[in-house]
């Protein structure tokens, strides 16, 4: 049964026996449901499948076999086989269909894969070209790229130059209008000017018209009752070629002279300022030789030295060239050496000054930058003063004009203030005069009230005393000694005025001790009362 | 400063004696002379028309008068009041006249510029010069009086004549290099001889006493040109005014420029002073407004006015000239130079209301002085750095380095003052109304103070 099996399909040679043996091996356990993959691949078996199968099946284990098989089948969908395990013998038919079945299903699985190989290789070709492709397209994308910048560039380059074109083409056009101005005021300047001279044209023509007409020509003469004599009292002399040179000659002495007088006026000048420049050139060269012990740094030294014994040559030079030397030599020889001068001035001046700050910023490094720091603040704060001082002047300045504006006129402004300062003053002077009034009407009244007060005390005195002595009258009155008493008591009072008299007083002392004494108004009041009733009573 | 009473005269005609002892002006035909101290009427002349131009003669001895309409010029005496010429031009007509600087010959100048006649006094002798230019200023006269430079126009080209004033000998004669000759003026010295340009090209020649062109200056090339041209009395510097607005100064030596002078509208130079001119409105009270105060108190309605220093940067009032018109106003009118050489004085055409003070020796600006009107005559000391101003208004006022001050002039009704001119001391200023004069006299030492 197993020797002429031989598979019709070989799809892939390419199947190693190693690993066939290997199938083998895993084929010889029935228990291998799990392994699909293992079983797929045995789809593809080549020639030695024989082994396999011969080594799958033996006559042991025919039945269990047959149960795998069943088993295998029905997992693969396939018809289950219905194997009769009748004693070692199987019906063929089933097998074959399965056979058969599964002939089928190896065919169409072969036809699968090689769709498959097909496929894959088309995909690979695809892809292969596909990477193609891109790379090329990517070259293409750099490359456009590149292009588009280069032609950014060109483009920003050619919006300049059209800028600059424009900005050309405004002035141009300026230009243009302001030649078109000019050109407007000179026709219009033309035209003025041949109007003028066609109206002159025109009364010309018209002259000459009527002079042609007019016949009678008038003479043109001059009228004169004598002659005058000339202004400088000289006689007229007759033309001559001699008054002609003399003429000439006097109007050539009057240019020359005015060019001498020019010529000596410049060269004053020149010799002052020559003069000037002398002393500057001395000044220059004592200032770039300073005495010898006195000089500090060493590497001037040489150019100091240098320039002493050239400063000596010079100074000997100014004293042998005369100032009136006016050659070119001379000038030439002046304006040199001060040219000189001044530059070695100016090299000394700035190496001082490098020094002074270097020394300077090695000494007081720390110092100087709190020096500076301070300095600052300083100019801050006197700015800041300064500030204040000028808003405080500028508002100074506008009361002042405001003080100034306000009265519009200063006249009326001021007599008005003189009338207003001559009423007040009347009044002032009406109110001082009330007021020493008043304090004359108070003197009196103080005075009349001292007066009234003394008499009052005075009166109160003697009332204290007749009331005293009313009551010891009245108390000896009462006792047994009364009689005896009385007459030596009523002596010194009148008999007859003694009633009337104590009548008064009486009723001023009621009144009296009705009222404080304090009050000054009472007082006169009593003093007025008393003083009053003393009339009719007595009258 | 006092101020005399005031006179009649017609025509702005009123002119001091060179000697100045008397004062002359014209009342329609007649010529009134009076001593200039007392204003005493010295001599009284009638003229046969009304009078256009009236002249002194150097000498002060005689007195030109003519009348344009008539051809007539005639001549007084002062001396020999009885003493008479008259002049006759005749059917060719009269522009213009003027005395010769020996005093002794009258020149006329013929209608449409045909010729100039000489009239000699001396001797009635006629001489003529014929194609005088006519243009702006076409003849001067040396300072010393001794030659005399005439523009001539002949088949479209200028020449220069200089003659000698003695005899009227031509001395030179002269193609000028200019265009269309529009003035020339002969420097204080007598030696050089300024030849400018109409304005359609700026160009100034110099030319020597004997004919040589010393040198040529031209600014630009084809704007409006020069507009008016000043010497300096020493003669170092040449002062010209352009259309452009600037005023060039020219040095004597080289004859080149050493400086331009621009007008700004904004000042912001802050070595300059700024002086504008305010004007004080007088208060009326209510109560006083009864006739006799109206017509006693004539400053109840003249306003005064002072100066007040403008802060830097100031603005300057700015007319546009119409740009359709010829001869726009615009640019440098008038230059003066005061007569130490010390200062400069110009008038900017669109900037009307200020005048402007140039200090020579720093060569800046020193002050600009803004007035409330155009400012229509200004003029030097002729022997102080003093500038006397009008605008047409009742003041007049004055400038100095010191400072400067406005003065009402105290006249009844009021006085306008259009034009003034100095005596010849320079101790008092002739004011010219429209009908009528006013002498202003200058306290003797006085100074202007700051107001």
């Amino acid at each position: 049964m197993g020797d002429w099996w031989t598979p019709t399909m070989m799809p892939d040679p390419s199947l190693d026996t190693k690993e066939l043996s290997s199938i083998s091996g895993i084929s010889m356990s029935p228990s291998r449901q799990n392994l699909h993959h293992s079983l797929h691949s045995t789809m593809a078996l080549p020639k030695t499948s024989y082994s396999v199968l011969s080594a799958f099946c033996t006559e042991e284990n025919i039945s269990q076999c047959i149960a795998y098989i069943n088993q295998e089948v029905c997992s693969l969908g396939l018809t289950g086989v219905s194997l009769e395990s009748k004693s070692g013998s199987l019906s063929a038919v089933p097998v074959l269909n399965l056979l058969y079945e599964v002939l089928q299903l190896q065919r169409r699985a072969q036809r699968a894969l090689h769709e498959l190989e097909t496929q894959q290789l088309k995909n690979g070709s695809d892809l292969e070209h596909l990477q193609h492709s891109n790379c090329r397209l990517k070259d293409q994308l750099e490359h456009t790229r590149r292009d588009n910048s280069g032609l950014h560039e060109g483009e920003r380059q050619l919006q300049l130059k059209i800028k600059t074109l424009q900005n050309w083409l405004k002035s141009e056009k300026e230009e243009v209008q302001k030649l078109q101005s000019i050109i407007s005021s000179r026709a219009t300047q033309y035209n003025h000017d041949t109007k003028r001279k066609e109206r002159e044209c025109t009364k010309l023509k018209e002259r000459l018209n009527q002079l042609l007409m007019d016949k009678r020509d008038k003479k043109l003469s001059i009228e004169i009752s004598n002659h005058v004599g000339r202004s400088d009292g000289k006689r007229g002399l007759w033309k001559t070629g001699k008054m002609e040179a003399r003429h000439e000659g006097e109007m050539y002495r009057a240019l020359l002279s005015d060019y001498e007088t020019r010529q000596r006026s410049l060269m004053m000048e020149n010799s002052e300022l020559k003069k000037v420049l002398q002393h500057m050139k001395k000044d220059m060269i004592t200032i770039l030789s300073p005495k010898k012990p006195c000089v500090k740094t060493e590497p001037a030294n040489d150019s100091l030295e240098q320039a002493v014994s050239e400063g000596e040559e010079e100074i000997g030079d100014c004293s042998r060239e005369s100032l009136e030397q006016s050659c070119e030599q001379a000038r030439e020889q002046l304006t040199n050496s001060i040219r000189l001068q001044w530059r070695k001035l100016k090299s000394h001046v700035e190496r001082l000054d490098s020094q002074a700050s270097l020394v300077a910023s090695q000494e007081h490094e720390g110092e100087e930058m709190m020096s500076r720091k301070e300095h600052e603040e300083e100019m801050q704060r006197m700015r800041m003063e300064l500030q204040q001082c000028k808003e405080f002047i500028h508002m100074q300045q506008q009361l002042l004009q405001q003080q100034l504006s306000s009265p519009c006129d200063e006249e009326t402004a001021a007599l008005l203030n003189d009338c207003y300062t001559l009423e007040e003053k009347e009044r002032l002077k009406e109110e001082w005069r009330l007021f020493n009034e008043q304090k004359r009407n108070f003197e009196r009244e103080r005075k009349n009230f001292t007066e009234a007060a003394i008499r009052l005390g005075h009166e109160r005195k003697a009332f204290e005393e007749d009331r005293a002595a009313w009551l010891k009258t009245q108390f000896l009155n009462m006792t047994p000694f009364v009689d005896r008493k009385r007459p030596a008591l009523s002596e010194p009072h009148n008999p007859t005025k003694h009633p009337t008299r104590e009548q008064p007083h009486l009723m001023a002392c009621q009144y009296y001790t009705g009222q404080t004494l304090q009050k000054r108004h009472s007082i006169v009041q009593t003093v007025v009362i008393v003083s009053l009733s003393f009339i009719p009573i007595t009258a | 400063m006092n101020f005399s009473e005031v006179f009649k005269q017609s025509n702005q005609l009123c002119k001091v004696s060179p000697d100045g002892k008397y004062l002359a002006t014209c009342v329609q035909y007649r010529l009134v002379v009076r001593d200039f101290n007392s204003l005493q009427i010295v001599h009284l002349y009638t003229c046969l028309d009304l009078v256009m131009h009236m002249e002194w003669s150097s000498d002060s001895l005689f007195i030109l008068c003519a009348m344009y309409k008539r051809g007539l010029v005639q001549v007084w005496s002062l001396e020999q009041p009885d003493w008479h010429c008259k002049i006759d031009e005749g059917s060719i007509g009269l522009v213009s006249s003027r005395w010769s600087p020996d005093g002794r010959h009258v020149l006329n100048t013929t209608e449409f510029n045909l010729r100039v006649t000489i009239w000699s006094l001396c001797t009635k002798s006629v001489s003529y010069i014929k194609y005088p230019k006519a243009c702006q200023k076409g003849m001067d006269f040396t300072a010393d009086g001794r030659y005399m430079a005439l523009a001539e126009r002949r088949e479209c080209k200028d020449y220069i004549s200089v003659f000698v004033c003695d005899n009227w000998h031509l001395l030179r004669h002269f193609e000028s290099e200019t265009q269309d000759l529009a003035g020339l003026e002969w420097s204080p010295n007598g030696c050089v001889l300024a030849v400018w340009d109409n304005c359609l090209e700026y160009k100034i020649l110099l030319y020597s006493l004997d004919g040589r062109l010393l040198s040529s200056y031209s600014a630009y090339e084809w704007s409006l040109g020069i507009k008016s041209v000043a010497w300096s009395p020493s003669s170092q510097f040449l002062a010209v005014g352009s259309y452009d607005e600037k005023v060039r100064i020219l040095n004597h030596i080289t004859w080149k420029k050493i400086t331009e002078f621009e007008h700004p509208t904004t000042i912001i130079n802050t070595k300059a002073v700024v002086l504008k001119e305010v004007e004080k409105r007088p208060v009326v009270g209510s109560e006083d407004l009864s006739i006799h105060q109206l017509t006693m108190d004539n400053s109840l309605f003249s306003t005064q006015s002072k100066y007040e220093i403008t802060q830097l940067p100031a603005q300057v009032p700015v007319i546009k000239p119409d740009p359709d018109r010829a001869n726009p106003k615009i640019g440098i009118s008038a230059l003066a130079i005061s007569a130490d050489n010390r200062y400069l004085a110009t008038k900017n055409d669109n900037m009307p209301q200020s005048l402007w003070v140039w200090d020579m020796l720093r060569l800046g600006l020193l002050a600009v002085l803004e007035q409330t009107a155009p400012v229509r005559c200004f003029v030097w000391d002729p022997h102080r750095p003093r500038l006397a101003l009008c605008t047409g208004n009742t003041k007049v006022y004055l400038w100095s380095p010191a400072g400067c001050v406005s003065v009402n002039v105290p006249v009844e009704g009021s006085f306008q003052v259009q034009s003034l001119f100095w005596h010849c001391s320079g101790s008092s200023l002739v004011l010219l109304s429209k009908e009528h004069i006013c002498l202003c006299y200058m306290e003797a030492g006085a100074s202007c103070g700051h107001t």
